[in-house]
């Protein structure tokens, strides 16, 4: 059954080089590295060690407090390097891939729900499973209320799914059809994705949803299908993950190769790569860059990514790898009074509205204007399209006041859902880091 | 460009801590950020930002009070003029005004700031710009005849106890301004009401001439009370009328009413339901024969749209949540006729009724957030039966 979700609050952004439709290929070579916080609310125990000899789909690293949810290598080859960071946190496992790639294979004749949590749990791929509340990888032992995906995204630059599905179309199903053994999957499209991805969610409850950004968050399509209560709790996917699982059951292997956008206007030519995860950036970036200092280089894209740099690996949920210029060189005289025609606003004190929605913007990394206690009311709210009063939740974090959190609906949210908030605060208040805090907090105490 | 960026970086280490000058590291701090934009980037979250921020925000409130400004410099020297029967030209009428008002805008600045750069040195926080407003608003809305000395006292209690204490522009509880002005009414009401108040009596620099201390002159509002009404309409509405400096003007701020409507810093839930509220008030009163005012009249004399356009709007003390904003208008606007019609003492009830309704914002709030409170409980409820 397909139903229709018209959003009408969020704000869509176009910026500066937006990836052509169009592919190459990354040849498996280097190191590659596994980073620990990409599955946020997992305590990391290695399982290997330095110069150990490893297959792609054997683990690097167990959870702690779970051991059989682990974290698999992409490629083959020998471990070169367990970093750690202060107080022996592990940061990385680097492996060197080596020139043939070989695979752990698995058997796939899974049919009940167990046996296709075994199977994920065995070969890595439970990890990328993210629960909420809390916004953390999922414990297998919980039984959630859904599964929910979805297809699309409408962050600047981000990844479009229909492209990366091409040729894949099967897998989506199979991966898709296994998640419904586990749960009800519940799939979010955009419109122009209705006639051509519908027809491979049978398994699923489609839900079109129109609307600007964040309409493609995960958490948009709970909160006006689903809302999470307390004590329940639903799992959460990236689409491209749900390939990686049709993958391993129709070929038996680990095939954790994403088609990503590598965009921004710092890159010459901004395009799709093929690539494993935890691939050197450094690669990733060969001879497509306009400059190298003062630019910023993030592992996703510039709302919701992480800084990174041109030493990084790319983040094991990435779906993009964005270049903007960093604007730390710009000296800008009185830029709170002058009409600053190519910045972007939507404040109507800027001209940004009558340059029309086409316009393609090139913004940089600068805060341009300081920290302030919340001035405007109602600011966030225009871009959280959900039946949450943001600003009171903000204060009920900021404030630490576990019972009005829970009151005001943080189960129901993710960091990720107030980045537009975050772009648009005249008060310049770091939202996802706040929202992270007090779901991390919430999840201490509770 | 490169010249004010070399000064600053050649001064910044004297500021700095162990410098010479580092009890004004806010001072310099404060001025860097309104010369350059700050080049600073940002750790986490969002790589990048919309161009609006707090300065560019409070700079739109300050130039939308322009018209209203100008327009009181003008005025002031019109009635100055008209009651010292003068003849003069505009600019002479102007210049006038300008050298009436431009004391008390100086004088406002220089306190309140002086106490925001303190606070700010102090908490090692920046400088936050709520003030540029407050210090302009200030002047506005008391009668000229204020004393300077006055208006600083009142500035200093109201800044320090109605904002800083609280914890600064964003978190304060009642409007600034308006305290400060309470503050005067109440301490010092007979140099802020009555006659004697709204037409400035010396000659400044050798334009207008002294007037005898015993003339007097009532705002139209006040002479509802005692008979009829001298100004016409015509003059209501331009603004040609004693008054405070710049509530006088309709027209003057309905200027700035459209640029804080167009730029949304203004809720115009807020701004229309006030409206709403004081007119439907009015009507009634005028119906039952309380008023001899039209209901129009009442929105157009005295504080009514000054207070409605630059003073219910302040975000920061009006109510948060959307449907609230209507509620909040709506009360706004009915308080203030019903302070003016009911009360026999004082003409106007304008900044009573938005301090009344700052001190009811969080109540109203609360209200619809709680809505949204139970109906998550009861969903949860519903679900886990």
């Amino acid at each position: 059954m397909i139903r229709h979700i018209k959003l009408k609050k969020g704000l869509d952004l176009r910026l500066k080089g937006q990836a052509a439709l169009s592919f190459s290929t990354l040849p498996v070579e280097g190191t590659y590295s596994v980073m620990p916080d990409d599955f946020y609310g997992f305590k990391p125990r290695p399982v290997v060690k330095e110069g150990d000899s490893i297959k792609a789909g054997e683990p690097l690293f167990v959870s702690k407090d779970c051991p059989e949810l682990k974290v698999v290598s992409p490629v083959s080859g020998h471990v070169s390097a367990i970093v750690r960071g202060e107080r022996r946190r592990l940061l990385s496992i680097n492996v060197e891939a080596s020139a043939q790639q070989e695979h752990k294979s698995f058997s796939c004749s899974a049919a009940t729900a167990d046996d296709i949590k075994s199977l994920l749990l065995e070969a890595g791929l439970f990890a990328f499973i993210r629960q909420r509340p809390f916004d953390i990888v999922a414990n297998p032992q919980d039984t959630p209320k859904g599964i929910f995906v979805t297809a699309f995204s409408k962050m600047p630059l981000a990844q479009d799914f229909s492209f990366a599905l091409k040729s894949e179309e099967e897998h989506l199903k199979a991966g898709i059809k296994a998640l419904s053994t586990i749960a009800k999957v519940s799939v979010g499209i955009s419109p122009e994705q209705e006639e051509t991805l519908a027809p491979l969610l049978d398994d699923a409850d489609v839900y079109v949803i129109s609307g600007p950004n964040p309409a493609g968050n995960v958490g948009v399509l709970i909160n006006h299908t689903d809302p999470i209560n307390k004590g329940e709790v639903v799992w959460t996917l990236g689409a491209e993950e749900v390939l990686f699982i049709g993958r391993l059951l129709k070929e038996g292997k680990v095939d954790l190769t994403r088609t990503l956008a590598v965009a921004g206007a710092e890159v010459k030519k901004p395009a799709y790569v093929k690539t494993l995860i935890g691939a050197p950036i450094s690669a990733l970036l060969k001879d497509n860059l306009h400059r190298t200092e003062h630019i910023r280089i993030i592992n996703g894209n510039p709302l919701v990514g992480i800084k990174t740099d041109i030493n990084g690996h790319l983040s094991a949920r990435a779906t993009e790898l964005t270049v903007i210029p960093e604007g730390d060189d710009r000296d800008e005289i009185l830029g709170w009074i002058m009409p600053r025609l190519n910045d972007f606003s939507t404040n109507r004190s800027y001209f940004s509205w009558l340059q029309g929605r086409k316009k393609i913007y090139n913004l940089d990394a600068r805060i341009k204007g300081g920290e302030r206690h919340i001035i405007m009311s109602g600011e966030y709210d225009r871009y959280l399209p959900m039946d949450i009063y943001a600003g009171y939740l903000i204060k009920a974090i900021l404030t630490a006041d576990l019972d009005r959190m829970e009151a005001l609906g943080i189960y129901e949210v993710a960091p990720e859902d107030f980045a537009v908030a975050e772009f648009a605060d005249s008060s310049k208040l770091e939202l996802q880091r706040i929202v992270r805090q007090g779901l991390d907090l919430l999840r201490k105490e509770g | 460009m490169n010249f004010i960026k070399k000064t600053f970086d050649k001064a910044r280490p004297a500021f700095n801590e162990g410098g010479k000058l580092k009890s004004l590291r806010s001072v310099f701090e404060g001025f860097e950020s309104f010369l350059l934009v700050p080049n600073a980037t940002s750790q986490s979250g969002v790589s990048i930002h919309d161009a609006i921020d707090s300065k560019r925000i409070m700079s739109m409130v300050v130039i939308a009070l322009m018209p209203a400004m100008l327009f009181g410099m003008y005025n002031i020297g019109y009635q100055h003029y008209m009651a010292a029967g003068l003849q003069g030209g505009l600019m002479e009428m102007f210049s006038y005004g300008l050298l009436a008002l431009l004391p008390k805008i100086v004088v406002s600045y220089v306190v309140g700031l002086g106490i925001e750069f303190v606070v700010a040195q102090y908490k090692h926080e920046e400088i936050q710009e709520g003030y540029l407003v407050t210090g302009l608003i200030v002047p506005l809305i008391l009668p000229i005849n204020c004393p300077l000395w006055m208006m600083a006292v009142a500035i200093a209690f109201a800044v320090i106890f109605a904002k800083e204490i609280f914890g600064g522009t964003g978190m304060n509880i009642f409007n600034v301004a308006l305290i400060a002005r309470a503050f005067l009414f109440f301490s010092y009401s007979s140099k802020m009401t009555g006659d004697d108040v709204w037409v400035a009596k010396e000659s400044i620099l050798g334009l207008g001439k002294d007037l005898p201390d015993s003339f007097t002159c009532a705002t139209p509002l006040a002479e509802v009370g005692s008979g009829n009404v001298t100004a016409s309409l015509n003059d209501i509405i331009v603004g040609l009328i004693p008054g405070s400096v710049g509530e006088t003007s309709v027209v003057a701020i309905a200027l700035g009413a459209v640029l804080l409507l167009w730029t949304g810093i203004a809720s115009w839930k807020t701004m229309l339901s006030v409206f709403v509220g004081g007119g439907l008030t009015a009507a009634l009163f005028h119906a039952t024969g309380s008023t001899p005012l039209e209901w129009y009249e009442h929105l157009v004399l005295g504080g009514f749209c000054f207070g409605a356009v630059f003073m219910a709007t302040d975000p920061v003390t009006s109510a948060r949540t959307e449907g609230g904003k209507y509620i909040y208008g709506l009360l706004i606007g009915v308080i203030a006729v019903l302070v003016r019609v009911l009360n026999p003492g004082y003409p106007e009830g304008m900044m009573l009724a938005i301090l009344f309704m700052n001190l009811f914002a969080p109540l109203i709030d609360y209200c619809f957030v709680q809505r949204n409170i139970s109906h998550r409980t009861k969903r949860a409820k519903a679900n886990n039966r």
